[in-house]
């Protein structure tokens, strides 16, 4: 029998290979994501100089409490949270339905309807704002000229600020919400047949089989799609920065719109540092708990 | 009785059905209704109610659209954007993900933890600091900025990782005994393995990129280097709040070329997004 020729191996290189291999992304981990979360962190402490940034002066947490004092900071909190909770339920509620009831047989109208309702998931913000901007214009929008054909009052949407925000959690939900209908759906169809087969012969109803086993049985994907929608909320900025800019008068303001007015429109770069630390404790605590009812997941499997 | 059971499972099903439609329909509408808007005249646009179908479709708000802003410009600076992220992204992820996957070294759990702290950390955290870098490295007015804080994908590390633990070690002995190297086994044995994973991961990141709009807004204070988002978006501004249907004609620009590869793609790329690499 032959005998296999071994290459020599150097030792060294054994051991040098997996910083070699991971060299490049922790280069740019470290550059890019790690230095400047490290300067925004000190940039909160200091009063900085935007036309000399050599003459920031320390200034300690008086950046903090400038913030946490003022009521467009509070406002953005508000603001903030609000739209979260919504978003999170909301989404929740509608993804679980629109899974259950068009995930469940592969009919040609399924299909289309998964298809459909996960489009504007690819679609641009902007482009999906300017749409409904139009369309919530109060004047001329078909939305109010829906309304007005149904006999119902028409509406100031975007330009109120009773109904501002609600416009926003309105817009976000249809393009969000078809991401979250396909986790739900997989989810679901990773549940063995066998079990729905038996619970059908115990000749158990729709309603109780869906919330005895079904929801039981999807509930570390629930789950993970509660951390994962309220980390992504919490950022929100795109939408109020295409349609109400946050208006009116700070009705749709939010933490990241803040950080962004503070940053380049009133040019107080400690102050929207501050702000931006916050929202680094908030993704931390959510991310620290995802990992961990993952790592629990993988753990009981 | 089992004839009324029937038409009442039946009459469930046309209900269902209708439903089902209607939402269809409320999520196909506002797409019909750009195209139809941006076909009309401007006393259509600005009449009440609403006008559904114009008149006299107006193609010439397209040209009108094209001539307001340089949208061959904006097209290539996304496409030179995204495609450079997207080359680069792959190129370090997939031996960063092996690495992490299958060796041991020393050190691994606290570089495995900043990849963790890479995935946790938003842009909207770090974008002052990072905005003044570029500035100081005079990077402001070149398309840099937009590629370089996204060179290490750690979503695509993470599912590749995943993907990577469940192939078996046995599998790469054996190549080295083939005498193949480090970069042999990464590139020509376990990437062309992972092609789910890397797949949903390129097309997580091409959607992410090509839609952003928040970082290049920040980043792109000359025109010269907007991407498409940013350009279309001041179009709006500099058309003013009335011209609805030339700005949704220059939206057409941005969202067509999408609309069209999803009418072919779509099952390939729902499939692809709802893969999550952990069974």
């Amino acid at each position: 029998m032959e005998k296999k020729q071994f290459k020599k191996e150097n030792p060294l290189k054994r051991v040098v290979a997996p910083y070699l291999e991971i060299l490049p992304a922790m280069a740019a981990i470290m550059i890019f994501v790690i230095y400047p979360m490290i300067r925004a962190i000190t940039m909160s402490f200091y009063d900085t100089s935007l036309v000399n940034r050599s003459k920031s002066k320390f200034v300690g947490l008086k950046n903090f409490i400038g913030m946490f004092r003022s009521t467009a900071f509070k406002k953005a909190m508000v603001n903030t949270s609000i739209y979260t909770l919504v978003m999170v339920v909301a989404t929740l509620i509608l993804a679980l339905l629109f899974a259950v009831w068009m995930g469940k047989k592969e009919t040609k109208l399924n299909q289309t309807a998964q298809a459909v309702v996960f489009l504007p998931h690819v679609i641009s913000m902007v482009s999906v704002a300017m749409i409904f901007t139009q369309m919530m214009e109060p004047r001329y929008g078909i939305f109010n000229t829906i309304l007005s054909a149904l006999g119902l009052p028409s509406s100031q949407w975007m330009q109120s600020s009773e109904t501002a925000l609600k416009s926003v959690l309105f817009i976000s939900l249809w393009k969000n919400i078809g991401y979250y209908t396909l986790i739900f759906i997989a989810a679901l169809q990773s549940i063995p047949v066998s079990i729905l087969e038996a619970a059908a012969l115990d000749k158990a109803g729709e309603l109780k089989t869906f919330f005895k086993i079904t929801l039981p049985m999807i509930s570390p994907q629930i789950f993970f799609t509660l951390i994962i929608l309220t980390i992504g909320n919490f950022k929100v900025f795109d939408t109020i920065r295409l349609t109400t800019a946050g208006g009116p008068n700070n009705a749709t303001t939010s933490i990241v719109y803040y950080i962004y007015e503070q940053a380049f429109v009133k040019a107080d770069l400690g102050r929207a540092c501050a702000g931006a630390v916050v929202l680094l404790g908030v993704s931390l605590v959510l991310t620290l708990l995802y990992f961990k009812a993952l790592s629990k997941k993988v753990h009981y499997q | 009785m089992k004839g009324s059971y029937q038409t009442r499972i039946k009459i469930q099903g046309i209900i269902s059905s209708l439903i089902k439609v209607f939402i269809v329909f409320v999520f196909v509408f506002p797409f019909l209704w750009m195209l139809s808007i941006s076909l009309q005249s401007e006393t259509e646009i600005n009449s009440f109610p609403a006008t559904l179908i114009p008149a006299v479709p107006q193609f010439s708000n397209y040209l009108t659209a094209w001539r307001a802003a340089p949208f061959l410009k904006y097209l290539r600076n996304s496409v030179v954007v995204t495609g450079a992220i997207i080359v680069f992204q792959v190129i370090i992820m997939v031996p960063a993900a092996y690495a992490f996957a299958k060796h041991d070294f020393k050190g691994k759990k606290l570089l495995f933890g900043m990849v963790l702290i890479g995935f946790m950390t938003p842009l909207q955290v770090t974008f002052i600091p990072l905005y003044y870098m570029f500035a100081d490295w005079g990077l402001l007015k070149t398309l840099w900025p937009q590629i370089l804080p996204f060179l290490a994908d750690t979503f695509g590390i993470f599912l590749l990782r995943q993907y990577f633990m469940q192939i078996p070690d046995e599998l790469i002995e054996a190549a080295r005994l083939d005498n193949a190297g480090e970069m042999k086994i990464i590139f020509k044995l376990m990437m062309p393995m992972a092609k789910a994973a890397l797949s949903t991961a390129v097309l997580f990141s091409f959607v992410s990129n090509w839609n952003s709009y928040f970082w290049p807004m920040v980043i792109s204070s000359v025109d010269d280097i907007r991407p498409l988002t940013v350009g279309i978006a001041a179009l709006k501004d500099t058309e003013g709040m009335t011209m609805w249907n030339v700005i949704f004609a220059g939206n057409m620009f941005l969202i067509g070329p999408i609309l069209i590869v999803y009418l072919f793609c779509s099952k390939y790329i729902i499939k692809a997004f709802a893969y999550n690499g952990v069974k």
